[in-house]
């Protein structure tokens, strides 16, 4: 199994993806820049963390128009594994692979901790391995993670079940104290209504080893690596 | 011919830097201040006939890129250079 990597000017998570699927999950992995257009021979698209170009007028909004973001595209729509992590989850919101939008977080600051989120569907390539209910130990890091839809739009989100994480308490409820940034619903991650496409807010492949002081984010990747290779998932 | 872009969050959208903004002026004794909304400007210049023509190019680019629909909205001005 081949996991790219699409690396924008300005990604600055894409090395950590690559440990944590190619070292530590042990699968195949490559780089993409953005300017390339060929996902060939790909079973995974990561769109990773960072400030891809820089977060210039909106985050996300110029990655959107990268070269590549064409191609993933493609492989979205055709069926294949795509997930969005952090800034990924971002352009993944203004290429409209993902619906709503992020605003700066309600405490204005930059929150950079871990979080607990509770996984609430397991029929995603992503999180099929999870336990229903699951509540994972991951870090988040970012400034506009405040997610947002109109409420008919959430409303239909959870009609379909594609709130797939939602930030907790330790007790595991949604409630606005286990939330860092104001999320509506306290939504933390989405898959497309298709559901092979994820963007989250956490970073899950910073959570892939227990030196890193969790290892609940290694179950993602465990997830689409059991998918593709049962044939679950694939773009075709 | 100019023109200028105004992008704004939607008024159903909570705007967390406006209303830092706005309880810093209170701060300051501005009490007569009771909200402040925070945007985006933007001016184009634009190679375009008529008024009319470039105020529809700003429209495009305003929904293609410079404002995000799901929770921005835009308002547009066009200036003309001889004025």
């Amino acid at each position: 199994m081949t996991f790219a990597i699409v690396v924008f000017p300005g990604s600055n998570c894409d090395h950590d993806a690559y440990h944590a699927v190619k070292h530590v999950l042990g699968a195949n992995a490559r780089f993409v820049w953005h300017k390339e257009t060929n996902l060939q021979g790909v079973d995974c698209v990561i769109l990773p963390g960072g400030f891809a170009h820089g977060d210039y007028l909106r985050t996300g909004a110029i990655a959107r128009f990268s070269p590549v973001m064409a191609d993933v595209v493609k492989f979205a729509e055709a069926g294949g594994p795509v997930i969005g992590i952090c800034n990924g989850f971002q352009v993944l919101l203004e290429s409209g692979l993902l619906p709503g939008a992020m605003l700066r977080n309600r405490s204005l600051k930059f929150q950079c901790e871990h979080v607990l989120v509770k996984v609430e569907q397991t029929d995603t390539p992503f999180t099929r391995a999870c336990r229903p209910g699951q509540i994972l130990n991951l870090p988040i890091a970012h400034g506009e993670g405040n997610y947002y839809a109109e409420p008919e739009a959430v409303a239909q989100l959870e009609r379909n079940r594609q709130v797939i994480f939602r930030y907790v308490t330790p007790a595991g409820e949604a409630v606005d104290a286990g939330n860092p940034n104001g999320s509506v619903a306290n939504i933390a991650g989405l898959c497309s209504d298709r559901r092979n496409v994820v963007g989250l807010m956490p970073h899950p492949e910073r959570a892939c080893e227990s030196a890193l002081g969790s290892a609940d984010g290694l179950v993602l990747f465990e997830s689409v690596l059991g998918a593709v290779k049962e044939g679950a998932v694939h773009a075709r | 011919m100019r023109a200028r872009v105004f992008v704004t969050l939607k008024p159903s959208v909570f705007d967390p830097q406006g209303t830092t903004v706005a309880e810093a002026l209170h701060t300051l004794g501005y009490d007569s201040v009771s909200d402040v909304r925070q945007g985006k400007y933007f001016e184009l210049e634009i190679a375009a006939a008529t008024a009319d023509e470039a105020k529809r190019i700003a429209g495009e680019v305003s929904g293609k890129l410079l404002a995000n629909p799901v929770i921005e909205s835009y308002r547009i001005e066009i200036a003309d250079q001889k004025a």
